[in-house]
Protein backbone atom coordinates (compact mmCIF):
# COMPACT_ATOMS: atom_id res chain seq x y z
CA UNK A 1 0.00 0.00 0.00
CA UNK A 2 2.70 2.46 1.08
CA UNK A 3 4.84 1.36 -1.85
CA UNK A 4 2.02 2.11 -4.27
CA UNK A 5 1.59 5.60 -2.83
CA UNK A 6 5.31 6.30 -3.16
CA UNK A 7 5.23 5.00 -6.71
CA UNK A 8 2.26 7.21 -7.60
CA UNK A 9 4.15 10.26 -6.31
CA UNK A 10 7.36 9.22 -8.06
CA UNK A 11 5.61 8.76 -11.40
CA UNK A 12 3.67 11.99 -11.05
CA UNK A 13 6.09 14.40 -12.81
CA UNK A 14 6.31 12.02 -15.76
CA UNK A 15 2.54 11.84 -15.84
CA UNK A 16 2.24 15.64 -15.82
CA UNK A 17 4.78 15.88 -18.61
CA UNK A 18 2.63 13.57 -20.70
CA UNK A 19 -0.17 16.14 -20.40
CA UNK A 20 1.06 18.50 -23.11
CA UNK A 21 -1.30 16.97 -25.63
CA UNK A 22 -4.24 17.58 -23.33
CA UNK A 23 -3.18 21.18 -22.75
CA UNK A 24 -2.86 21.72 -26.49
CA UNK A 25 -6.39 20.46 -27.06
CA UNK A 26 -7.75 22.68 -24.27
CA UNK A 27 -6.03 25.69 -25.85
CA UNK A 28 -7.55 24.75 -29.19
CA UNK A 29 -10.96 24.63 -27.54
CA UNK A 30 -10.41 28.11 -26.05
CA UNK A 31 -9.41 29.37 -29.50
CA UNK A 32 -12.70 28.09 -30.95
CA UNK A 33 -14.51 29.75 -28.07
CA UNK A 34 -12.85 33.04 -28.98
CA UNK A 35 -13.98 32.64 -32.58
CA UNK A 36 -17.50 32.08 -31.28
CA UNK A 37 -17.20 35.34 -29.34
CA UNK A 38 -16.10 37.24 -32.44
CA UNK A 39 -19.05 35.87 -34.41
CA UNK A 40 -21.86 36.20 -31.87
CA UNK A 41 -20.74 39.10 -29.70
CA UNK A 42 -20.20 39.63 -26.00
CA UNK A 43 -23.73 39.18 -24.74
CA UNK A 44 -24.20 35.71 -26.18
CA UNK A 45 -20.68 34.41 -25.67
CA UNK A 46 -18.18 36.55 -23.79
CA UNK A 47 -14.56 36.11 -24.84
CA UNK A 48 -12.35 33.70 -22.89
CA UNK A 49 -10.27 36.65 -21.75
CA UNK A 50 -13.25 38.46 -20.27
CA UNK A 51 -14.47 35.26 -18.66
CA UNK A 52 -11.11 34.59 -17.04
CA UNK A 53 -10.91 38.20 -15.86
CA UNK A 54 -14.33 37.89 -14.24
CA UNK A 55 -13.24 34.59 -12.80
CA UNK A 56 -10.12 36.03 -11.18
CA UNK A 57 -12.14 38.92 -9.74
CA UNK A 58 -14.67 36.45 -8.36
CA UNK A 59 -11.99 34.30 -6.81
CA UNK A 60 -10.79 37.32 -4.81
CA UNK A 61 -14.25 37.66 -3.30
CA UNK A 62 -14.87 35.83 -0.01
CA UNK A 63 -18.58 35.58 -0.75
CA UNK A 64 -17.89 33.55 -3.87
CA UNK A 65 -15.66 31.21 -1.90
CA UNK A 66 -18.44 30.71 0.55
CA UNK A 67 -20.74 29.67 -2.30
CA UNK A 68 -18.09 27.30 -3.62
CA UNK A 69 -17.61 25.78 -0.18
CA UNK A 70 -21.34 25.29 0.21
CA UNK A 71 -21.49 23.44 -3.07
CA UNK A 72 -18.41 21.34 -2.28
CA UNK A 73 -19.92 20.48 1.07
CA UNK A 74 -23.20 19.32 -0.47
CA UNK A 75 -21.51 17.40 -3.23
CA UNK A 76 -19.12 15.67 -0.82
CA UNK A 77 -21.81 14.69 1.65
CA UNK A 78 -24.02 13.36 -1.14
CA UNK A 79 -21.16 11.59 -2.90
CA UNK A 80 -19.82 10.24 0.39
CA UNK A 81 -23.17 8.68 1.24
CA UNK A 82 -23.45 7.16 -2.25
CA UNK A 83 -19.91 5.87 -2.06
CA UNK A 84 -20.37 4.09 1.24
CA UNK A 85 -23.91 2.85 0.62
CA UNK A 86 -23.40 2.05 -3.06
CA UNK A 87 -20.18 0.10 -2.52
CA UNK A 88 -21.45 -1.79 0.52
CA UNK A 89 -24.87 -2.68 -0.86
CA UNK A 90 -23.46 -3.38 -4.33
CA UNK A 91 -20.96 -5.87 -2.95
CA UNK A 92 -23.59 -7.46 -0.78
CA UNK A 93 -25.94 -7.80 -3.74
CA UNK A 94 -23.11 -9.17 -5.86
CA UNK A 95 -22.27 -11.93 -3.41
CA UNK A 96 -25.82 -13.30 -3.38
CA UNK A 97 -27.42 -14.36 -6.65
CA UNK A 98 -30.95 -13.67 -5.42
CA UNK A 99 -30.07 -10.21 -4.18
CA UNK A 100 -28.44 -9.27 -7.47
CA UNK A 101 -31.44 -10.53 -9.41
CA UNK A 102 -33.82 -8.57 -7.23
CA UNK A 103 -31.79 -5.40 -7.31
CA UNK A 104 -31.53 -5.16 -11.08
CA UNK A 105 -35.00 -3.74 -11.79
CA UNK A 106 -34.63 -1.33 -8.88
CA UNK A 107 -31.37 -0.07 -10.33
CA UNK A 108 -33.04 0.34 -13.71
CA UNK A 109 -35.74 2.45 -12.08
CA UNK A 110 -33.16 4.58 -10.27
CA UNK A 111 -31.05 5.06 -13.40
CA UNK A 112 -34.06 5.66 -15.63
CA UNK A 113 -35.67 8.27 -13.40
CA UNK A 114 -34.56 11.71 -14.60
CA UNK A 115 -32.70 13.70 -11.90
CA UNK A 116 -34.99 16.65 -12.52
CA UNK A 117 -37.95 14.52 -11.37
CA UNK A 118 -36.05 13.66 -8.21
CA UNK A 119 -35.43 17.33 -7.56
CA UNK A 120 -39.13 18.07 -7.79
CA UNK A 121 -39.96 15.22 -5.42
CA UNK A 122 -37.17 16.20 -3.04
CA UNK A 123 -38.41 19.80 -2.98
CA UNK A 124 -41.82 18.54 -1.93
CA UNK A 125 -40.39 16.20 0.67
CA UNK A 126 -37.56 18.26 2.14
CA UNK A 127 -38.33 21.86 1.16
CA UNK A 128 -35.67 24.25 -0.10
CA UNK A 129 -32.28 23.53 1.38
CA UNK A 130 -29.32 21.22 1.86
CA UNK A 131 -31.36 18.06 2.21
CA UNK A 132 -32.96 18.41 -1.19
CA UNK A 133 -29.62 18.86 -2.91
CA UNK A 134 -27.88 16.10 -1.00
CA UNK A 135 -30.77 13.73 -1.60
CA UNK A 136 -30.71 14.36 -5.33
CA UNK A 137 -26.97 13.84 -5.47
CA UNK A 138 -27.26 10.57 -3.56
CA UNK A 139 -30.09 9.27 -5.69
CA UNK A 140 -28.31 9.97 -8.94
CA UNK A 141 -24.79 8.81 -8.13
CA UNK A 142 -25.74 5.83 -5.94
CA UNK A 143 -26.88 3.53 -8.80
CA UNK A 144 -23.65 4.04 -10.73
CA UNK A 145 -21.52 2.99 -7.77
CA UNK A 146 -23.93 0.23 -6.82
CA UNK A 147 -23.74 -1.32 -10.29
CA UNK A 148 -19.93 -1.07 -10.33
CA UNK A 149 -19.63 -2.84 -6.99
CA UNK A 150 -22.20 -5.45 -7.99
CA UNK A 151 -20.36 -6.23 -11.22
CA UNK A 152 -17.08 -6.46 -9.37
CA UNK A 153 -18.46 -8.95 -6.88
CA UNK A 154 -20.32 -10.99 -9.49
CA UNK A 155 -17.33 -11.43 -11.78
CA UNK A 156 -14.95 -12.78 -9.14
CA UNK A 157 -12.89 -15.58 -10.65
CA UNK A 158 -13.87 -18.97 -9.24
CA UNK A 159 -10.61 -20.50 -10.45
CA UNK A 160 -8.58 -18.05 -8.42
CA UNK A 161 -10.77 -18.73 -5.40
CA UNK A 162 -10.01 -22.42 -5.79
CA UNK A 163 -6.30 -21.67 -6.11
CA UNK A 164 -6.51 -19.65 -2.89
CA UNK A 165 -8.25 -22.57 -1.19
CA UNK A 166 -5.63 -25.02 -2.39
CA UNK A 167 -2.96 -22.93 -0.65
CA UNK A 168 -5.14 -22.50 2.44
CA UNK A 169 -5.11 -18.70 2.31
CA UNK A 170 -6.33 -17.18 5.55
CA UNK A 171 -9.50 -15.14 4.92
CA UNK A 172 -7.69 -11.83 5.31
CA UNK A 173 -5.35 -12.81 2.49
CA UNK A 174 -8.20 -14.09 0.40
CA UNK A 175 -9.82 -10.71 0.71
CA UNK A 176 -6.74 -8.51 0.32
CA UNK A 177 -4.92 -10.47 -2.39
CA UNK A 178 -7.66 -12.24 -4.33
CA UNK A 179 -10.98 -10.41 -4.02
CA UNK A 180 -10.07 -6.80 -3.34
CA UNK A 181 -7.88 -6.01 -6.39
CA UNK A 182 -10.53 -7.43 -8.70
CA UNK A 183 -13.42 -5.64 -7.02
CA UNK A 184 -11.46 -2.42 -6.80
CA UNK A 185 -10.80 -2.46 -10.53
CA UNK A 186 -14.57 -2.30 -11.01
CA UNK A 187 -15.51 -0.06 -8.10
CA UNK A 188 -12.90 2.61 -8.64
CA UNK A 189 -14.00 3.66 -12.14
CA UNK A 190 -17.57 3.63 -10.82
CA UNK A 191 -16.51 6.02 -8.06
CA UNK A 192 -14.98 8.31 -10.68
CA UNK A 193 -18.16 8.41 -12.78
CA UNK A 194 -20.25 8.74 -9.62
CA UNK A 195 -18.20 11.74 -8.59
CA UNK A 196 -18.64 13.37 -12.00
CA UNK A 197 -22.36 12.78 -11.76
CA UNK A 198 -22.51 14.19 -8.22
CA UNK A 199 -20.70 17.31 -9.30
CA UNK A 200 -23.11 17.97 -12.17
CA UNK A 201 -26.27 17.16 -10.24
CA UNK A 202 -25.33 19.33 -7.26
CA UNK A 203 -25.31 22.46 -9.42
CA UNK A 204 -28.57 21.59 -11.08
CA UNK A 205 -30.28 20.93 -7.78
CA UNK A 206 -28.92 24.14 -6.31
CA UNK A 207 -30.09 26.13 -9.29
CA UNK A 208 -33.65 24.97 -8.73
CA UNK A 209 -33.92 24.40 -5.02
CA UNK A 210 -31.64 26.66 -2.99
CA UNK A 211 -30.61 30.24 -2.54
CA UNK A 212 -26.91 29.61 -2.06
CA UNK A 213 -24.10 27.62 -3.68
CA UNK A 214 -22.68 27.79 -7.20
CA UNK A 215 -25.96 26.65 -8.74
CA UNK A 216 -27.90 29.47 -7.07
CA UNK A 217 -25.25 31.97 -8.19
CA UNK A 218 -25.74 30.65 -11.70
CA UNK A 219 -29.48 31.28 -11.40
CA UNK A 220 -28.78 34.85 -10.29
CA UNK A 221 -26.37 35.39 -13.17
CA UNK A 222 -29.04 34.16 -15.57
CA UNK A 223 -31.71 36.48 -14.24
CA UNK A 224 -29.35 39.43 -14.59
CA UNK A 225 -28.20 38.30 -18.06
CA UNK A 226 -24.67 38.34 -16.65
CA UNK A 227 -23.09 35.93 -19.15
CA UNK A 228 -19.45 36.46 -18.08
CA UNK A 229 -20.29 35.48 -14.48
CA UNK A 230 -22.29 32.49 -15.69
CA UNK A 231 -19.38 31.31 -17.81
CA UNK A 232 -16.93 31.97 -14.97
CA UNK A 233 -19.05 29.76 -12.71
CA UNK A 234 -19.11 27.05 -15.34
CA UNK A 235 -15.33 27.36 -15.59
CA UNK A 236 -15.04 26.84 -11.85
CA UNK A 237 -17.15 23.68 -12.08
CA UNK A 238 -15.25 22.25 -15.02
CA UNK A 239 -11.85 23.32 -13.70
CA UNK A 240 -12.40 21.67 -10.36
CA UNK A 241 -13.71 18.48 -11.96
CA UNK A 242 -10.72 18.34 -14.28
CA UNK A 243 -8.39 18.91 -11.36
CA UNK A 244 -9.92 16.05 -9.36
CA UNK A 245 -10.06 13.71 -12.31
CA UNK A 246 -6.71 14.33 -13.97
CA UNK A 247 -4.50 15.37 -11.10
CA UNK A 248 -5.81 13.15 -8.31
CA UNK A 249 -7.75 10.18 -9.68
CA UNK A 250 -6.04 9.37 -12.96
CA UNK A 251 -2.56 8.77 -11.44
CA UNK A 252 -4.12 6.47 -8.84
CA UNK A 253 -6.03 4.64 -11.54
CA UNK A 254 -2.88 4.16 -13.60
CA UNK A 255 -1.05 2.67 -10.67
CA UNK A 256 -3.78 0.29 -9.54
CA UNK A 257 -4.51 -0.89 -13.07
CA UNK A 258 -0.93 -1.45 -14.11
CA UNK A 259 -1.60 -5.17 -14.30
CA UNK A 260 -4.42 -4.77 -16.80
CA UNK A 261 -4.04 -5.21 -20.52
CA UNK B 1 3.35 -42.83 7.72
CA UNK B 2 1.82 -40.16 5.52
CA UNK B 3 -0.64 -41.36 2.93
CA UNK B 4 -3.71 -40.52 0.93
CA UNK B 5 -6.46 -43.12 0.95
CA UNK B 6 -9.60 -43.00 -1.15
CA UNK B 7 -12.24 -45.51 -0.11
CA UNK B 8 -15.44 -46.36 -1.99
CA UNK B 9 -15.59 -42.85 -3.35
CA UNK B 10 -18.72 -41.92 -5.30
CA UNK B 11 -19.65 -38.52 -6.62
CA UNK B 12 -22.64 -37.01 -8.36
CA UNK B 13 -23.31 -33.66 -10.00
CA UNK B 14 -27.07 -33.45 -9.87
CA UNK B 15 -28.36 -36.76 -11.19
CA UNK B 16 -25.24 -37.54 -13.19
CA UNK B 17 -22.83 -39.91 -11.55
CA UNK B 18 -19.28 -38.71 -12.13
CA UNK B 19 -17.27 -41.15 -10.04
CA UNK B 20 -18.08 -44.70 -9.03
CA UNK B 21 -16.41 -46.68 -6.31
CA UNK B 22 -12.90 -45.27 -6.47
CA UNK B 23 -10.35 -47.00 -4.24
CA UNK B 24 -6.64 -46.33 -4.10
CA UNK B 25 -3.81 -45.52 -1.73
CA UNK B 26 -0.99 -43.11 -2.38
CA UNK B 27 2.04 -43.74 -0.16
CA UNK B 28 4.75 -41.31 0.82
CA UNK B 29 7.30 -40.82 -1.95
CA UNK B 30 5.07 -42.45 -4.54
CA UNK B 31 3.95 -41.01 -7.85
CA UNK B 32 0.44 -42.12 -8.70
CA UNK B 33 -1.05 -41.24 -12.06
CA UNK B 34 -4.67 -41.31 -12.99
CA UNK B 35 -5.00 -41.74 -16.72
CA UNK B 36 -8.15 -41.64 -18.72
CA UNK B 37 -9.96 -39.91 -21.56
CA UNK B 38 -11.05 -36.28 -21.18
CA UNK B 39 -14.33 -35.76 -19.39
CA UNK B 40 -13.90 -38.94 -17.39
CA UNK B 41 -14.04 -37.33 -13.95
CA UNK B 42 -10.29 -37.08 -13.38
CA UNK B 43 -10.37 -33.47 -12.27
CA UNK B 44 -13.34 -34.09 -9.99
CA UNK B 45 -11.43 -36.93 -8.36
CA UNK B 46 -8.42 -34.68 -7.89
CA UNK B 47 -10.52 -31.91 -6.37
CA UNK B 48 -12.08 -34.38 -3.95
CA UNK B 49 -8.63 -35.59 -2.90
CA UNK B 50 -7.36 -32.03 -2.50
CA UNK B 51 -10.39 -31.04 -0.41
CA UNK B 52 -11.49 -28.47 -2.99
CA UNK B 53 -14.80 -30.31 -3.27
CA UNK B 54 -16.82 -31.87 -0.48
CA UNK B 55 -16.91 -35.66 -0.42
CA UNK B 56 -20.47 -36.95 -0.83
CA UNK B 57 -20.07 -40.70 -0.49
CA UNK B 58 -17.14 -42.75 0.68
CA UNK B 59 -14.07 -41.20 2.19
CA UNK B 60 -10.79 -39.50 1.42
CA UNK B 61 -8.24 -39.61 4.20
CA UNK B 62 -5.25 -37.37 3.68
CA UNK B 63 -2.52 -37.67 6.32
CA UNK B 64 0.17 -35.79 4.39
CA UNK B 65 1.52 -32.91 6.43
CA UNK B 66 1.37 -30.45 3.56
CA UNK B 67 0.17 -30.32 0.00
CA UNK B 68 -0.02 -27.95 -2.92
CA UNK B 69 -1.77 -27.87 -6.25
CA UNK B 70 -0.57 -27.08 -9.77
CA UNK B 71 -3.52 -26.47 -12.06
CA UNK B 72 -3.93 -27.12 -15.73
CA UNK B 73 -4.12 -23.39 -16.37
CA UNK B 74 -1.59 -21.35 -14.44
CA UNK B 75 -4.12 -19.44 -12.28
CA UNK B 76 -1.77 -16.61 -11.40
CA UNK B 77 -3.07 -13.50 -9.69
CA UNK B 78 -3.09 -10.97 -12.55
CA UNK B 79 -2.37 -8.04 -10.22
CA UNK B 80 0.78 -9.54 -8.75
CA UNK B 81 4.18 -9.78 -10.36
CA UNK B 82 6.08 -13.03 -10.86
CA UNK B 83 7.84 -13.09 -7.49
CA UNK B 84 4.74 -12.09 -5.54
CA UNK B 85 2.80 -14.82 -7.31
CA UNK B 86 5.37 -17.45 -6.42
CA UNK B 87 5.75 -16.35 -2.82
CA UNK B 88 2.02 -16.26 -2.13
CA UNK B 89 1.92 -19.82 -0.80
CA UNK B 90 4.76 -19.06 1.61
CA UNK B 91 3.08 -15.84 2.75
CA UNK B 92 -0.12 -17.81 3.37
CA UNK B 93 1.92 -20.09 5.61
CA UNK B 94 3.05 -17.08 7.61
CA UNK B 95 6.53 -16.52 6.18
CA UNK B 96 8.10 -13.06 6.40
CA UNK B 97 7.84 -11.17 3.13
CA UNK B 98 11.57 -10.74 2.50
CA UNK B 99 12.40 -14.36 3.29
CA UNK B 100 9.54 -15.57 1.10
CA UNK B 101 10.72 -13.30 -1.74
CA UNK B 102 14.26 -14.56 -1.47
CA UNK B 103 13.21 -18.19 -1.57
CA UNK B 104 10.88 -17.44 -4.50
CA UNK B 105 13.70 -15.81 -6.45
CA UNK B 106 15.88 -18.86 -5.95
CA UNK B 107 13.24 -21.27 -7.17
CA UNK B 108 12.26 -18.97 -10.04
CA UNK B 109 15.84 -19.04 -11.33
CA UNK B 110 15.86 -22.81 -10.98
CA UNK B 111 12.74 -23.03 -13.09
CA UNK B 112 14.31 -21.07 -15.91
CA UNK B 113 12.84 -17.64 -15.20
CA UNK B 114 15.23 -14.71 -15.39
CA UNK B 115 15.91 -11.68 -13.22
CA UNK B 116 14.30 -9.33 -15.69
CA UNK B 117 11.05 -11.32 -15.57
CA UNK B 118 10.61 -10.98 -11.82
CA UNK B 119 8.71 -7.70 -11.89
CA UNK B 120 6.49 -8.59 -14.82
CA UNK B 121 2.76 -9.08 -14.48
CA UNK B 122 1.19 -12.29 -15.82
CA UNK B 123 -0.24 -10.43 -18.83
CA UNK B 124 3.34 -9.93 -20.05
CA UNK B 125 4.33 -13.59 -19.72
CA UNK B 126 4.11 -16.31 -22.36
CA UNK B 127 2.03 -19.41 -21.66
CA UNK B 128 5.12 -21.45 -20.88
CA UNK B 129 6.45 -18.85 -18.48
CA UNK B 130 3.12 -18.66 -16.68
CA UNK B 131 3.21 -22.41 -16.22
CA UNK B 132 6.76 -22.20 -14.83
CA UNK B 133 5.58 -19.61 -12.34
CA UNK B 134 2.64 -21.80 -11.39
CA UNK B 135 4.98 -24.76 -10.87
CA UNK B 136 7.39 -22.69 -8.84
CA UNK B 137 4.49 -21.48 -6.70
CA UNK B 138 3.37 -25.04 -6.01
CA UNK B 139 6.86 -26.31 -5.22
CA UNK B 140 8.30 -23.39 -3.26
CA UNK B 141 6.19 -24.35 -0.26
CA UNK B 142 8.04 -27.66 -0.22
CA UNK B 143 4.91 -29.78 -0.12
CA UNK B 144 4.86 -33.35 1.01
CA UNK B 145 2.15 -34.13 -1.52
CA UNK B 146 1.78 -32.44 -4.88
CA UNK B 147 -1.44 -32.46 -6.91
CA UNK B 148 -0.81 -32.09 -10.62
CA UNK B 149 -3.82 -31.56 -12.86
CA UNK B 150 -2.53 -31.94 -16.43
CA UNK B 151 -0.05 -29.13 -15.92
CA UNK B 152 2.01 -30.03 -18.99
CA UNK B 153 -0.76 -30.14 -21.54
CA UNK B 154 -0.14 -26.66 -22.94
CA UNK B 155 3.65 -26.86 -23.03
CA UNK B 156 6.15 -27.67 -25.76
CA UNK B 157 8.12 -30.91 -25.43
CA UNK B 158 11.32 -29.18 -24.31
CA UNK B 159 9.72 -27.36 -21.41
CA UNK B 160 7.62 -30.41 -20.58
CA UNK B 161 10.72 -32.53 -20.19
CA UNK B 162 12.52 -29.85 -18.19
CA UNK B 163 9.70 -29.55 -15.66
CA UNK B 164 9.34 -33.32 -15.45
CA UNK B 165 13.05 -33.63 -14.70
CA UNK B 166 12.65 -31.14 -11.84
CA UNK B 167 9.81 -33.22 -10.46
CA UNK B 168 11.75 -36.47 -10.71
CA UNK B 169 14.62 -34.82 -8.84
CA UNK B 170 12.30 -33.70 -6.08
CA UNK B 171 10.74 -37.13 -5.80
CA UNK B 172 14.21 -38.60 -5.37
CA UNK B 173 15.76 -35.93 -3.13
CA UNK B 174 12.84 -34.86 -0.99
CA UNK B 175 10.69 -37.95 -1.15
CA UNK B 176 7.91 -35.90 -2.74
CA UNK B 177 4.62 -37.69 -3.36
CA UNK B 178 2.58 -36.81 -6.42
CA UNK B 179 -0.99 -37.41 -7.45
CA UNK B 180 -0.89 -36.81 -11.16
CA UNK B 181 -3.74 -36.51 -13.62
CA UNK B 182 -3.13 -36.78 -17.32
CA UNK B 183 -4.53 -38.05 -20.57
CA UNK B 184 -1.01 -38.48 -21.94
CA UNK B 185 0.15 -42.06 -21.39
CA UNK B 186 3.81 -41.34 -22.16
CA UNK B 187 3.91 -38.64 -19.54
CA UNK B 188 2.40 -41.01 -17.01
CA UNK B 189 4.89 -43.75 -17.82
CA UNK B 190 7.84 -41.40 -17.43
CA UNK B 191 6.78 -40.20 -13.99
CA UNK B 192 4.68 -42.80 -12.23
CA UNK B 193 5.19 -45.69 -9.87
CA UNK B 194 1.63 -46.68 -10.42
CA UNK B 195 -0.92 -45.81 -13.09
CA UNK B 196 -4.64 -46.12 -12.55
CA UNK B 197 -6.78 -46.27 -15.63
CA UNK B 198 -10.06 -44.41 -15.24
CA UNK B 199 -12.88 -45.24 -17.60
CA UNK B 200 -15.60 -42.65 -18.16
CA UNK B 201 -19.39 -42.60 -17.59
CA UNK B 202 -19.23 -42.86 -14.64
CA UNK B 203 -15.54 -42.67 -13.82
CA UNK B 204 -14.31 -45.92 -12.36
CA UNK B 205 -10.92 -47.60 -12.17
CA UNK B 206 -10.59 -50.45 -14.64
CA UNK B 207 -6.92 -51.36 -14.43
CA UNK B 208 -3.69 -50.72 -12.59
CA UNK B 209 -0.16 -50.70 -13.98
CA UNK B 210 2.99 -50.72 -11.84
CA UNK B 211 6.47 -49.50 -12.78
CA UNK B 212 9.35 -50.41 -10.51
CA UNK B 213 12.31 -48.87 -12.32
CA UNK B 214 13.30 -45.62 -10.51
CA UNK B 215 12.18 -42.56 -12.49
CA UNK B 216 15.67 -41.15 -12.98
CA UNK B 217 16.70 -44.34 -14.75
CA UNK B 218 13.87 -44.25 -17.22
CA UNK B 219 15.20 -43.12 -20.57
CA UNK B 220 13.27 -42.34 -23.74
CA UNK B 221 13.64 -45.91 -24.89
CA UNK B 222 12.02 -47.24 -21.73
CA UNK B 223 9.14 -44.81 -22.13
CA UNK B 224 8.58 -45.66 -25.79
CA UNK B 225 8.77 -49.40 -25.24
CA UNK B 226 6.40 -49.29 -22.26
CA UNK B 227 4.03 -46.99 -24.11
CA UNK B 228 3.93 -49.32 -27.09
CA UNK B 229 3.31 -52.20 -24.73
CA UNK B 230 0.51 -50.49 -22.87
CA UNK B 231 -1.18 -49.39 -26.07
CA UNK B 232 -1.63 -53.06 -26.99
CA UNK B 233 -3.53 -53.61 -23.77
CA UNK B 234 -7.12 -54.56 -24.39
CA UNK B 235 -8.45 -52.43 -21.55
CA UNK B 236 -6.55 -49.34 -22.70
CA UNK B 237 -7.83 -49.80 -26.24
CA UNK B 238 -11.40 -49.97 -25.01
CA UNK B 239 -11.11 -47.13 -22.52
CA UNK B 240 -9.67 -44.69 -25.03
CA UNK B 241 -11.80 -46.15 -27.81
CA UNK B 242 -8.69 -46.58 -29.93
CA UNK B 243 -10.13 -49.28 -32.22
CA UNK B 244 -13.07 -47.16 -33.34
CA UNK B 245 -10.68 -44.57 -34.76
CA UNK B 246 -8.76 -46.80 -37.10
CA UNK B 247 -9.00 -45.99 -40.78
CA UNK B 248 -11.27 -48.33 -42.60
Amino acid sequence: MLNSIIKIIKDFPGYLWSGWGAIASILLFIACWDIGNQVYGNLVLPSPLETFKTLSLMLQDDMVWEEINTTIYRASVGFGISLVLGSALGLLAGFFATASMMSRPIVTILVGMPPIAWIVLAMIWFGMGDETVVFTVVVSSFPIIFVGALQGARTLDGDLKQMADSFNFPWTMKFVDVYFPHIFSYVFPAWVSGLGMAWKIVVMAELLATSDGIGASLAVARSQLDTPTALALVTIMIGSLMFIEYIILEPIKREVELWRN
Amino acid sequence: MEKLVSKNLNHHFGFTQILKNINFTLEKGQVLSIVGPSGGGKTTLMHLCADLLDVQEGSVINSFVSSSFAFQDARLLPWKNVIDNISIGLIAKGWKKNLADQKSREIALKFGLEDEDFDKFPKDLSGGMKQRVSFARALVVNPSLLFLDEPFSALDIGLKKELQTHLIEMVKDKNLSILFITHDIMEAIRLSDKILLLEADPGHIVKEFDYDLPQEKRDDKFVYVETAKILQDEVIINTFELNSLELK
